[in-house]
């Protein structure tokens, strides 16, 4: 009898864990922009909810591209400039938003334009959370309209 | 700065009146003693102050270099824009450039039309897109007076952007929309012309390279003059309102 209810509370215990980190780590939101013909890059964007523990987004993939990088954008003064990072750090508790003008997931060497209303696949791989499957949805979302305001904070600040 | 100082001058005196106020009677100065020293203590601040302001002035003075002119050569009734008016700018006199159907094009072709020149290139995930989006809305704004309007999109990326891949980029926002490019050279002058600041940016990944550069805009009103620098950050609905105003303005 003990044996059992030690077996039945250790894998409750385990089933809350896994639960647990399942629920940690969201992605919300995933879009990403449609690209004109000729262009062989595109930007997608998401929210990234973390959860009791800090992680760190660390690469990403897509069928749809050659491949996917992670990127900074930064206008500093009327310039844009995008870095390559090689990593995303996740606070623990928090959002991290990709959106135009700043954080961006970039596909490279797309096989074909993104077309509106097009699903997206992509795999996340972060550094505690593990892989996990995302589709982005490609379109230009309402939020699209006050995240390109972005830019105007940052270029406030420019000049020092 | 300037503040600071007036306010401690303020309270110095303020201060003094005070203390002066604290001294008994027989221990205080005479009276004759006392305004000559007020006097020249009055001096010594006037001449600080003096310097103060001159100084300030020449350390805040406006750099030659500044775009954005506040409160420029605009008589009283001139427009207003949203976007930056550096009208009689005398820089960005012009272009000469190939349209992405093979035609030589310049400035002057688009004489009667206000004209809309952006610079970028067709592998920038954001800013361009970003941008060719909002010129794009500007023109649903303007409705029929979009007829009037020519948006421009110059290649600071030459070696990668053809005039085949600029034929299927530039017109995918808006059929009326040109793709301009040159030469290495021709591009690297038009970009001095017009103060457009581009570096190529290695990137270790799969692109070989990205470009930093100006995400601006100009605007050129009917009469070729080059009237306002669009911010990057400048909504549509604002760039539709100043363009109804150049519309409505020029000759």
């Amino acid at each position: 009898m003990k044996a059992v209810s030690l077996f039945v509370s250790l894998l409750l215990a385990a089933g809350s864990l896994a639960a647990s980190a399942e629920a940690g780590l969201r992605v919300e939101q995933a879009w990403a922009r449609p690209t004109p013909p000729g262009a062989k890059v595109g930007g997608v964007y998401m929210q990234i909810h973390s959860a009791g523990i800090a992680d760190r987004l660390l690469s990403a993939s897509s069928p749809a591209a050659a491949a996917v990088e992670l990127h900074a954008h930064v206008i500093d003064g009327g310039v844009a400039s995008m870095r390559a990072l090689p990593g995303i750090d996740l606070p623990a508790d928090a959002v991290v938003e990709l959106k135009p003008g700043g954080l961006h997931l970039m596909l490279i060497g797309l096989k074909a334009p993104l077309k509106p209303g097009q699903k997206l696949p992509l795999k996340l791989r972060f550094a505690k959370a593990g892989a996990k499957a995302v589709v982005a949805e490609v379109g230009e979302p309402a939020a699209n309209a006050s995240a390109n305001r972005t830019p105007a904070s940052h270029a406030e600040h420019a000049g020092h | 700065m300037l503040k600071f100082l007036l306010a401690l001058i303020v309270f110095g005196i303020l201060a003094g009146s005070i203390a002066r106020m604290f001294v008994p009677k027989e221990r205080r100065a005479p009276r004759m003693q006392f305004r000559k020293l007020f006097q020249q203590l009055a001096g010594v601040l006037l001449v600080v102050s003096l310097g103060v302001v001159v100084a300030h002035w020449f350390w805040n003075r406006p750099a030659p270099s500044e775009l954005q002119t506040a409160g420029n050569a605009s008589a009283a009734g001139a427009p207003s824009f949203k976007a930056s008016d550096i009208t009689g700018a005398s820089f960005g006199r012009g272009f000469a450039l190939t349209d992405h159907t093979g035609q030589k094009r310049s400035l002057a072709d688009f004489r009667g039309k206000v004209v809309l020149l952006f610079f970028g290139y067709t592998q920038c995930p954001d800013v361009c897109p970003t941008a060719m989006q909002r010129f794009q809305e500007t023109m649903k704004l303007l409705g029929p007076q979009a007829a009037r309007v020519q948006v421009l999109f110059v290649t600071l990326d030459p070696e990668r952007d053809s005039r085949e891949l600029l034929a299927q980029y530039v017109p995918w926002f808006d059929k009326s929309f040109l793709g301009l490019s040159g030469s290495p050279d021709e591009t690297a002058a038009v970009a001095k012309e017009f103060r457009v600041f581009y570096a190529k940016r290695k990137s270790d990944g799969a692109l070989g390279y990205t470009l930093d550069h100006w995400a601006g805009a100009y605007a050129f009103d009917a009469a070729g003059r080059l009237r306002l620098y669009l911010p990057p950050e400048l909504s549509a609905a604002d760039l539709a309102s100043d363009v109804r105003q150049l519309l409505a303005t020029a000759g």
